[in-house]
């Protein structure tokens, strides 16, 4: 402190005069402290007694003009960093989290783990105890995951196009309630999918008091609106099932089937791997129950009827095409030859195939499975049923439980009545609750027109689509990852559906919504679920169950269904022939990939191939290429369709074993209002439904001078003629092995025996490659495709599409072949006579990177980019990389997939919501490089991670990654279980196992790729009564033998094998 | 010297040179199109009406490539490589004439190469330099292009010498630097020429680029031994290149690629494409420019019947090919010609054999070799059966491979066609300014051919 400071401080001290001043001048006056000022800063005091000085000036004004300037700078936004001070239980940032909880898929539930990190859902997989996943999933609920972050979601509630609040909506439904509260509730109508959800079954009957199921957990008596309606709508249509059931047993009831111990199994028109709440349990069942080597040499046996193709049908064994009306026929004529009373058929629809049911399902007795598809007319199901009885398969293969709905009804007369009533002027205040029946009802009940006169139209929708633009308010609806609920399965089990993070959006849940009409005005879901179960399960008991129920995903057994003993009654009644009119047989299908239509906007299912057709990004006119011959259309013409009245605009497309004279239609295309990854996609199915008879119809075609393109994953050229082509080569070149498993019986390594041999490992001129060879030390990663388990789903594609942030490449870009899944399901017809189109033997076929030892890829790319792993992978180095595409030029199993775009960002790629969902442990790949699989490298590396924490946990010997510490994406998905991964140095892991199968053949391993990745031949249980496929082409001088000798002297036996060896293979050649 | 030229079968049927020119009318003549500027019209035509333009689509074209990324071409997943490699492979082709004549005569002592050297020279480089440029497009990152050079770097990365796309780009910068060196050796004393025949600035640019050249007695010395030596180092690599681009296939394992026979094929089909392309431009020129006397039917007549004896060995490779594809036994290698003549491209190749295999036949007949209009229609026929020779190999032989299910379709975009008719433009902008600022005969070379003529040396 100087002295000037010390004077001053003395001089205060001293003062006694005012206590406040606001200058020093007042203080003290002004000369004082100028010359205080003098002392202080003697050199620039002059400045500050200058009135203006032209430097001062500049100075001031440079100042102000620079303040002025920081003035228009925007303001940063206050952000608050704040560190995990508390963080969540058990979270270790970069390790991700696991969840169990549940997707309802048109309903029913389907039990799912979710992958977290740090807060962000990544990735779902199946919860390995439940019921209806079983540990795999299906395409759909794969891709669900992109629902939650599509960035086309509804944000705001908004009333009439505007943006609202959720306050004002309470208010107005209030308002609302209020203005039907005095007439009971007359006036408000709720209209729902199929409920399985107990808590908001429980809420519903709060309302409209319709709980009635035998539990009698709702009083009537006490419903808060007993003249409000209550309506349900599923474009899913178990309308006939449920129907089939009651006309069965005089009541409802669901069916659950056991494959696992089905000996035969028929399917009337039943896509039952396929479609359907159960699907992914049966599809394990009916892999495990055709697992000849594992089951004593024992194999189910499928037969199928089907009126247009279905993946079951490319599994059967026996399968036929027949017209949609003649299914009747056939389940007739079975019930009847077994000796059914009053099923009697107008005319025995015999044939061999008929013959091969009726003798396989007597000799099965209980031990067999008749079921029905859903699109059938209920008397098939009903007639299922009177077979499956009394064959004594109900109680064994055949479960019957009280129905999984907390409503059953029949849905098309549900909607039906809504829309007389709505056209009647009843109807006050609808509050839809997800769905969007203005697209996805059938166009003759006028739903879209008729909700237009409703005074008060309030839609729980996810993304603003065709009822939401017609609806007042539009309230945006919580992804299932978003909101607690429950739901049950198709065996009734009940799942908890726990959210994995805070709606992103300020989405609400059905349960929210429903619970504003019971008064509530800041419902909260998760209060409402827990609400319920405490008067469910008891207040002692809820704390008790809760917490280990939110862990496994699912109650236990005692919230099951009871099973029920039904009877069933002969009421079929008469069976009248269809009549063959002049028209088309016209077959409406849920499409395999966007369903009802409520996925149009999820650009992996729409770039996902259809089974069998390969066709991604639009529906089409598919008909036999027969028929379209007759009719004189071709591939990709535009045509007009009319039936019912209607007409639409579609194009044609060519398949394989489609029924003569009939052609199929894929619903949930055509959308009007969706966002733009769903625009403008195919045409709208529904405009040609009529509520009578949503599944089937007479329609006529007329042609239109236009084109249309359409999309398939496979080669681009003369349709016909290319498929006739595959097939035949997928023949020759023995890519494709099976045979029948009488054949198999006594040729246990048919399939080593077909085609040229691998060549041995030391079979060149070089030293072999020690590092990619090595056997013996350390991991040495493989995986085995069971083609006999394989049944074509497609959900490895998008599970991998999901694990490895793989792009969407668009419609233009998958014509042009540029489609990037990373693994792919091939589709072979079996060429056995001329008439390929009429009923086709058709084998899958899923193809990964099959990781060759002798890798074609890697010596050719001049910067190295792609090279060998010690433990056999052979790895891509993104950022090595410079894209000379040689590397896939010279891949023979053409795995390898280039980024032709910056395919991430486009296709509105880059939304960065979307980026939340990427897999932070795979690198998102840029422009210009190659990428394929990598056997989920990431996940090797986290197991080794663990193994070796373990490890050292445990001290002694480190045993490092067990088998099942570890599953590749696809692996875990796949319903059948058909794709085994691991270290095959571990002689005890299961994919050791498998490739010491006789059955284990590599793909085209003739040309010396030694892939790791091999396939295990597909078997048939055929009858021979119906026919059995060729013997395959065995070759008697190749195998195993050969093999041995080129094993014990390489060099000489091969030079003094090349002359004979190939004289007698050409004859074999030449013969097919 | 003496006994070839006067072996009765060697007869020229047209003198090398047209009578009537002495030392000075020679240096006149062909210095003149260069310094007295008197280009015809259709030089403008070709230079304004298409060179320029189609640089300029190439320019853009590749802006948009390089802005949007490979997809605006045509290639797929199979079908990784396309136009971009047809192209590359057939201008490599093409480039093959100009050092095939100018190092392989020359060692063999051909005199009547001596007016159509330079020009042949010329167009190799633009022709290599074309090919250049086509793998820079077609690579996915063309900004990380220089990872596949053996650069020194802090990862101690290399390239994957394995790789016969590494030994391309050897085997083409090789090329391309040494044909460069060899056609500016055999410039200096023409450049000297134009020096003391010009004033001004030009005086000085010529003048810097002779090197000094003053034409004395040890210049000449040191630079027919400079020239022989060159020739000499030319001579292997006209056959390695071309060998070297077919290993892009024949080290594959692609059924049409993995062969055998690929290098010798596919030299003698870049010796045939590239008279063809020699021919297509000099015969237009030669008139245009008047060269007639020193361009004469002669020359005409013998690149004729080089086309006609490498063309033949074309031949033999479609032949070989076929042969192996039956005898081989292998299902992939049957199918990949049966695919090639009866798939859904085979117009293509039955287009080639036409193109490449039957009208060549007519050059048997003298009236095609030595009349202009039709050797011209014929070189043009063989310029496009090269190329489709090349789109047959790589684009038919990918589409269709090992897994039937991979198979798919491929056909060039528009940014594909603008590539090729780019490079054209380039090529084309590239002739017009070498024949408007070089000497596009050798002026000294054509002073001794007269004085060997005088003295009956040579016809």
């Amino acid at each position: 402190m100087n002295d000037n400071a010390v004077e001053l401080k003395e001089r205060l001290a001293q003062k006694t005069g005012p206590g406040y001043w606001r200058t020093m001048a007042e203080f003290d006056g002004v000369d004082s402290v100028d010359a205080l000022v003098h002392k202080e800063f003697p050199n620039e005091a002059n400045q500050l007694l200058d009135p203006v000085s032209r430097r001062n000036f500049f100075k001031v004004m440079g100042a102000s003009m620079m303040l002025a300037g920081l003035t228009s700078c925007a303001r940063q936004p206050s952000e608050l960093l704040v560190p995990y001070v508390k963080p969540p239980e058990e979270l270790v940032s970069g390790k991700p989290q696991y969840y169990a909880t549940a997707m309802t898929q048109a309903g029913f539930a389907m039990g799912l783990v979710a992958t977290s990190y740090e807060g962000r859902p990544t990735k779902l997989e199946g919860l390995k105890e439940h019921p209806a996943s079983r540990g795999a999933t299906n395409s759909i609920a794969q891709a669900s995951i992109l629902d939650l972050y599509d960035p086309n979601r509804l944000d705001t509630v908004s009333y009439a196009g505007n943006i609202s609040t959720w306050k004002k909506l309470v208010a107005d439904m209030q308002a609302g309630i209020n203005e039907v509260d005095a007439e009971g509730g007359d006036g408000l109508r709720i209209l729902t999918g199929t409920v399985t959800s107990p808590t908001l079954g429980w809420q519903l009957s709060q309302i409209v008091g319709e709980y009635e199921v035998a539990s009698g957990r709702y009083n009537k008596g006490a419903a808060k609106y007993p003249k409000a309606q209550w309506h349900q709508y599923e474009p899913e249509g178990r309308d006939n099932v449920r129907a089939g059931a009651k006309q069965a047993f005089g009541g409802y009831a669901d069916t659950v089937y056991n494959f696992a111990d089905a000996k035969v199994v028929l399917s009337l028109d039943s896509n039952f791997l396929m479609e359907g709440a159960g699907a992914v349990a049966y599809a394990r069942d009916f892999a495990a129950s055709r697992d000849a080597d594992n089951n004593g040499g024992h194999m189910s046996r499928l037969y199928v009827a089907e009126s247009t193709p279905s993946l079951t049908g490319a599994n059967a064994d026996h399968k036929i095409n027949v017209r949609y009306s003649d299914v009747e026929t056939i389940a007739r004529t079975v019930a009847d030859r077994l000796g059914i009373a009053g099923a009697k058929p107008a005319a025995d629809a015999g044939s061999k195939w008929l013959d091969g049911v009726v003798e396989d399902l007597q000799a099965a007795g209980g031990a067999s499975i008749v079921i029905a598809g859903e699109q059938q007319p209920a008397v098939v199901h009903a007639l299922a049923h009177a077979i499956n009885e009394n064959l004594g398969s109900a109680g064994t293969t055949v479960t019957h439980i009280e129905p999984v709905e907390v409503t059953p009804a029949n849905q098309m007369d549900s909607i039906k009545k809504l829309t007389e009533d709505i056209n009647a002027g009843k109807v006050k205040t609808l509050v839809i609750v997800g769905g969007n029946p203005a697209y996805n009802t059938p166009a003759d009940l006028g739903f879209a027109e008729a909700m237009l006169k409703v005074g008060r139209v309030i839609h729980l929708a996810d993304s603003m689509n065709e009822t939401s633009i017609r609806s007042h308010w539009v309230v945006p609806q919580a992804h299932y990852l978003e909101a607690w609920s429950d739901a049950r399965d198709f065996t009734g089990t009940v799942s908890i559906v726990q959210p994995l993070i805070k709606p992103l959006y300020g989405a609400k849940s059905a349960t929210e919504l429903i619970a504003v009409l019971l008064g509530e005005e800041n419902p909260d879901g998760y209060e409402i679920l827990t609400r319920y179960w405490k008067f469910q399960l008891g207040g002692s008991s809820f704390n008790k169950v809760w917490k280990t129920t939110l862990a496994k995903g699912m109650m236990g057994d005692p919230k099951r269904l009871k099973k029920v003993n039904v009877k069933c009654k002969s009421n079929f009644g008469t069976h009248k022939v269809a009549e063959t009119g002049n028209g088309f047989d016209v077959l409406f299908r849920l499409d395999p990939s966007v369903v009802d239509g409520q996925y149009a906007n999820n650009g992996w299912l729409q770039e996902l191939p259809k089974p069998l057709i390969k066709l991604c990004w639009d529906n089409a006119i598919i008909m036999n290429p027969q028929t379209a011959k007759d009719n004189h259309f071709n591939h990709e013409d535009v045509v007009e369709l009319s039936c019912n009245g209607k007409t639409v605009k579609g194009a044609v497309m060519f398949q394989f074993g489609h029924p003569k004279n009939a052609i199929t239609v894929h619903l949930g295309y055509g959308r009007e209002e969706v966002g733009p990854v769903g625009e403008g996609r195919g045409f709208n199915g529904y405009a040609l439904q009529s509520s009578d008879s949503p599944w089937f119809a007479t329609g006529n075609l007329k042609p239109t001078k236009k084109k249309y393109m359409l999309a398939r994953t496979e080669e681009h050229w003369n349709i016909e003629q290319s498929i006739f082509d595959q097939g035949e080569r997928a023949e020759e070149r023995h890519l494709i092995r099976e045979a029948d498993l009488s054949f198999y019986k006594d040729n246990k390594d048919f399939a080593q025996k077909m085609g040229h041999p691998s060549p041995e490992r030391d079979m060149t001129l070089y030293k072999p490659d020690e590092k990619a060879y090595r056997n013996g030390e350390g991991y040495s990663w493989g995986m085995t495709i069971d083609l006999n388990k394989c049944t074509g789903c497609n959900v490895c594609t998008i599970a991998c599409q999901s694990e490895n942030n793989i792009p969407i490449v668009g419609k233009e870009d998958v014509n042009k072949g540029r489609e990037m899944h990373w693994i792919r399901i091939d589709r072979y017809y079996r060429v056995e006579d001329a008439s390929v189109s009429d009923n086709p033997h058709v084998v899958h076929q899923p193809i990964p990177c099959m990781q060759c030892e002798n890798a074609p890829c890697e010596p050719v790319c001049p910067v190295g980019a792609t090279m060998h792993s010690a433990e056999g992978l052979n790895d891509m180095t993104y950022n090595r990389c410079v894209g000379t595409r040689y590397c896939a030029n010279n891949c023979p199993y053409k795995v390898r997939r280039f980024n032709f775009f910056h395919y991430q960002i486009r296709e509105g790629q880059d939304a960065p919501t979307l980026k939340m969902m990427r897999n932070p442990n795979v690198t998102v790949r840029s422009r210009g490089v190659m990428e394929k699989c990598t056997y989920c490298v990431q996940r090797i590396n986290i197991a080794r991670i663990e193994a070796k924490v373990r490890d050292q946990q445990r001290g002694g010997t480190p045993l490092g990654i067990q088998d099942g510490d570890l599953v590749t994406a696809c692996q875990a998905a796949c319903p059948s279980s058909a794709i085994v991964f691991g270290d095959i140095n571990n002689a005890n892991s299961q994919v050791s196992k498998e490739k010491t199968s006789g059955r284990n053949y590599a793909l085209i391993g003739d040309i010396g790729t030694r892939p790791r990745t091999t396939y295990l031949a597909k078997l048939r249980n055929q009858n021979a009564t119906v026919g059995v496929i060729a013997e395959p082409a065995v070759n008697a001088h190749h195998g195993a033998a050969h093999g041995a000798a080129h094993g014990a002297d390489a060099d000489t036996a091969h030079g003094a094998e090349g002359g004979h060896e190939e004289a007698p293979h050409h004859e074999e050649e030449t013969k097919h | 010297m003496e006994s070839k030229t006067t072996h009765p079968s060697l007869t020229p049927t047209a003198p090398i040179m047209a009578p009537g020119h002495s030392y000075e009318s020679i240096s006149r003549e062909v210095s003149d199109v260069v310094l007295e500027h008197n280009m015809p019209r259709a030089w403008y035509l070709c230079l304004f009406g298409v060179g320029l333009p189609l640089l300029g689509v190439l320019g853009l074209s590749t802006g948009m490539l390089f802005w949007e990324g490979l997809g605006l071409w045509g290639i797929n997943n199979p079908v990784g490589w396309g136009f971009a490699i047809v192209n590359l492979v057939w201008w490599i082709g093409i480039g093959h004439a100009g050092t095939l004549i100018s190092a392989i005569l020359l060692l063999f002592n051909q005199d009547w190469r001596t007016a159509i050297n330079r020009f042949a020279e010329a167009m190799t480089l633009f022709a290599v330099m074309c090919a250049g440029l086509f793998p820079l497009l077609h690579v996915g990152r063309p900004w990380a292009i220089f990872f596949i050079l053996p650069y020194p770097n802090t990862m101690a990365l290399w390239p994957q010498f394995r790789s016969p796309l590494l030994w391309d780009v050897f085997a083409i910068s090789t090329y391309f630097t040494v044909s460069l060196l060899f056609w500016f050796t055999g410039l200096i004393p023409d450049l000297a020429t134009l020096r003391d025949r010009s004033k001004g600035v030009r005086r000085k640019v010529y003048g810097a680029f002779a090197l000094g050249w003053r034409g004395s007695a040890k210049h000449w010395f040191r630079y027919e031994m400079a020239y022989l030596l060159l020739g000499g180092m030319s001579a292997p690599l006209v056959v390695s290149v071309h060998t070297i681009v077919s290993f892009d296939f024949a080290v594959s394992v692609i059924p049409g690629w993995h062969t055998t026979i690929f290098p010798p094929y596919f030299v003698a089909g870049a010796i045939y494409s590239g008279f063809a392309m020699v021919l297509t431009i000099m015969i237009p020129v030669r008139v245009l420019f008047n060269m007639t006397d020193f361009i004469t039917v002669r020359h005409m007549e013998n690149m004729a019947k080089v086309m006609l004896a490498t063309g033949l060995v074309v031949c033999y490779g479609y032949m070989c090919e076929l042969f192996y594809s039956y005898y081989s036994g292998s299902e992939y290698e049957s199918y990949m010609m049966t695919n090639r003549m009866f798939g859904p491209v085979g117009w293509a190749y039955w287009c080639l054999l036409l193109c490449n295999m039957a009208t060549p036949q007519l050059l048997w007949f003298k009236a095609f070799r030595t009349k202009a209009i039709p050797l011209f229609c014929v070189t043009i026929v063989v310029n496009i059966g090269m190329w489709l020779e090349r789109y047959v190999i790589v684009v038919t032989s990918l589409r269709r491979d090992y897994i039937p299910q991979a198979w798919d379709s491929y056909a060039g975009t528009a940014f594909d066609w603008a590539a090729y008719v780019g490079s054209i433009g380039l090529f084309v902008t590239m002739l017009c300014l070498f024949v408007r600022f070089l000497p596009m005969i050798t002026i000294f070379e054509l002073r001794v051919q007269h004085h060997e003529m005088e003295r009956g040396e040579i016809r």
